[in-house]
């Protein structure tokens, strides 16, 4: 077997293939990244660590029909560093050697036949602009679990209803849920799925490079295990689904409140960051709404205390509420908007922060992020 | 005769510390309403097989009976003896009655458990006059006002104040003059230093160091290279010196209960069930005391007496037990000692800070009252109508064992 590739090209494929393979393979050959030029000239490259497989199709000018593995995060460290020339490998033996202007590389191979064969790619269901689901993917995983004893908690729940997908993650102590448009092949498809929070976080954010994501889905609800598939310009890859357990979050939701603030998102998040340099972690920013501005307190008598006051445009009842100070800034970021909304009922319900002035006081934002007060001693 | 003996004879100008134990306090708390055993031979301790004495009159003493010993090598040793099983209550009240009278003498009182404490009385002694004179004056209060004698040591020092009070107990008084310190000390046994345990006894013992007089023969650079820093430590205390202070009233540094089992327990379920027990014990005096606390440890002693604990720190403090049982339960499982029998369990919290200053990260879908509501709620139950007034479901017992039917 032998190719002849860009560098470039050939640099940005390992990369990406390598993205996903495991740091510390349950079995040697999971470490490596299996090439291919198959008959019709194309580079397939991929990885699977049986959760995520990654796969990237490549057109040659060059190149003889083969296979072979080699460690995949070697390869990656070393297309990298390569000069900007076409870069050939050739598969001597046991050995793939790599060659690129000056610079020659000789890479062990690993026994391809011990390699597992890649899942197939579910059946396609339909499309999304790749910039607009990456965006909204980034939204939604930041309130996803970080803990990996919670599993059910670790996932961005997706549902499908027709042309509508909804994104929804928590972790208990907020809940992002972003709603989007998108193309379905079937105009009446449903469906539901547990996506892990990380790699979808991962996979949106590496397939903007084409314009639109074709989404894919297996068997979800059935009994065997539930597949989603995502590809774009030559990139697929495959995630297993979740347990499809969540929260019944839609009634979580609150949707009437008895009071709103309209706060300037960057003055906001400037004046969280400074008043929390006092706040240790888990520890809460207290937020004081009084007509037309707001107190934002933190410290304790006992230590180090911090005070500062940002105008705001109010609506409704005075109120007093503490966050964790972190989850208030991550949502702040994720908004995508100069204008953050608070809206509150009371001091120990759930705050919901939406982005910019609504259009309309009634209609529901396409983003929102609730997120659970901290209760003060009395 | 001792040296410096003879109370309040002896010269205390620089004696300012007070040792003061009761004499076999819960015995004798127990002979307060049972004045016809006084003089006899009386054991208090759990008759149950794996009960321990927890204390005996000085009648049964002389049989060689002693706190901690099993109860059954007890009542082997001095087959007459009397058995009181402990009553719980009494033993506090009295002891906080003693405390109340020693806080009337000087602030400076440093509680070392429920029947001793060193008091320091340097700032008493312009209105209740020298050290020997207050020391027996509280001998004659505890007497007066409770009908228990207790034993006064009086020195320039905590630990020979304390070393004194042993010496003249029961029911004594003895000043060690700050001049005679030496002359009191050397005569007794190494074993007798605080520090000295038995490794340490057989270690200097090997060194043909069997009296403290010997030890304080030996250069402080010998001890050292022995010993290390404890070696310099042990020359200190053999010359008498001690620079620990009187600390009045050490704040809580943590809260736990633990219970050793009647027969050792393999059954996971069984132990999460005692966990439970003691969680809620735990927590109920965390609120009692009003402390939160965020981190919990596990204790775990196997039937070879081998023991590990396990912690884990919280998010949250908390004063609630059904978290504390939950993080119990979590370390208890991470241990991998199900199916191990168990001769006792331990549950602590660790990390205390006031309640006042607890903050709660509310939950998606948390009701708006939760468990520490219902369990302050249980604490009102238990101070109106008794400690089983309200328990946890899987803590009731049957009214009577299936051996009683």
């Amino acid at each position: 077997m032998m190719f002849r590739v860009d560098r470039d090209v050939l640099a940005e494929a390992v990369a990406w293939t390598a993205r996903s393979l495991p740091a510390r393979p349950s079995v040697p050959v999971l470490a490596g990244m299996r090439l291919e030029v198959t008959e019709d000239h194309q580079l397939k490259l991929s990885g699977f660590d049986y959760e995520v497989s990654a796969e990237v199709t490549l057109d040659l000018q060059t190149g003889e029909p083969g296979v072979v593995l080699v460690s995949g995060k070697l390869l990656a460290e070393i297309t990298r560093a390569l000069p900007a020339q076409p870069v050939d490998l050739v598969v001597e033996g046991a050995k793939a050697v790599v060659t690129c202007g000056s610079a020659r590389f000789t890479l062990l191979t690993m026994p391809v036949e011990d390699y597992p064969s890649l899942p197939a790619m579910p059946p396609a269901a339909g499309r999304v602009g790749s910039d607009v689901f990456a965006a909204a993917v980034a939204q939604v995983a930041t309130a996803a679990g970080k803990d990996d004893t919670l599993p059910m908690l670790t996932g961005v729940r997706m549902e499908i209803e027709g042309d509508t997908v909804t994104l929804a993650a928590t972790d208990r102590y907020r809940l992002a849920v972003r709603e989007l448009k998108w193309q379905p092949d079937q105009p009446d498809f449903q469906a539901i799925a547990m996506i892990p929070g990380r790699t979808l976080a991962d996979t949106a954010k590496s397939l903007i490079t084409g314009a639109e994501v074709e989404i894919a889905l297996s068997s979800v609800g059935g009994t065997g295990e539930g597949m989603i598939g995502f590809s774009s310009s030559g990139r697929r890859t495959t995630t297993r689904l979740l347990d499809p357990e969540f929260p019944k979050y839609r009634s979580l939701l609150p949707t009437e409140f008895s009071a709103y603030a309209d706060i300037s998102t960057s003055a906001f998040v400037e004046a969280v960051k400074r008043v929390a340099l006092v706040a240790e972690r888990n520890t809460p920013v207290r937020l004081a709404f009084r007509g037309t501005e707001v107190v934002l307190e933190a410290g304790s008598g006992d230590e180090a205390q911090a005070v500062e006051v940002l105008p705001v445009e109010f609506q409704g009842d005075d109120i007093n509420i503490a966050f964790n100070h972190q989850f208030l800034l991550e949502g702040l970021g994720a908004i995508d908007s100069d204008l953050a909304r608070l809206n509150f009922t009371t001091s120990t319900k759930p705050a919901i922060l939406t982005g910019g002035k609504p259009v309309d006081e009634t209609a529901i934002a396409d983003y929102r992020y609730l997120i659970m007060p901290i209760r003060l001693s009395s | 005769m001792r040296p410096g003996g003879g109370g309040g004879l002896a010269d205390d100008a620089g004696c300012p510390i007070l040792h003061v134990d009761m004499d076999a306090f819960f015995a004798s708390v127990e002979l307060i309403d049972r004045p016809e055993l006084h003089g006899l031979p009386v054991i208090i301790g759990a008759a149950g097989a794996r009960g321990v004495v927890l204390s005996a009159t000085y009648e049964a003493r002389r049989f060689g009976v002693h706190s901690a010993m099993p109860m059954t090598r007890a009542r082997r040793l001095c087959p007459q003896a009397v058995v009181i099983p402990p009553s719980h209550g009494k033993y506090g009240e009295i002891s906080k009655g003693v405390m109340e009278i020693f806080h009337t003498i000087t602030p400076e009182v440093e509680p070392l458990s429920v029947d001793e404490a060193f008091l320091d009385v340097s700032g008493a002694r312009r209105r209740l006059g020298p050290p020997a004179g207050i020391a027996a004056m509280i001998r004659e209060q505890v007497a007066e006002r409770f009908g228990i004698t207790c034993s006064v040591g009086v020195a320039s020092t905590k630990f020979v104040a304390k070393l004194a009070s042993r010496e003249c107990k029961p029911d004594g008084l003895l000043v060690v003059a700050a001049d005679r310190v030496a002359e009191f000390l050397h005569p007794l046994p190494v074993a007798a230093l605080w520090g000295v345990g038995e490794r340490t006894e057989q270690a200097l013992t090997r060194l043909g160091i069997r009296t403290v007089g010997d030890l304080a023969q030996v250069p402080v650079t010998t001890l050292r290279r022995e010993f290390g820093v404890a070696g310099a430590h042990l020359h200190a205390l053999s010359w008498g010196r001690d620079e620990r202070r009187v600390v009045p009233h050490t704040p809580d540094k943590s809260i736990g209960n633990e219970e050793t089992f009647a027969q050792d327990v393999d059954d996971p379920v069984v132990i999460e069930r005692e966990l439970l027990r003691l969680s809620e014990r735990v927590a109920a005096r965390l609120r009692a005391a009003g402390l939160v606390g965020r981190t919990i440890s596990v204790k775990l002693r196997r039937s070879d007496f081998s023991t590990i604990t396990r912690a884990r720190t919280l998010r949250e403090a908390t004063d609630v037990a059904k978290e504390i049982h939950a993080t119990a339960c979590e370390l208890y499982r991470a241990a991998g000692l199900q199916r191990i029998r168990l001769r006792l369990v331990g549950v602590r919290m660790e990390n205390l800070g006031p309640a006042g200053t607890a903050t709660r990260q509310l939950g998606l879908g948390d009701r708006e009252t939760g468990w520490r509501e219902a369990e302050q709620a249980m604490d009102k139950a238990i101070q109106r109508f008794g400690p089983d007034a309200v328990r946890p479901a899987s803590l009731v017992r049957p009214p009577f064992g299936p051996m009683d039917l």
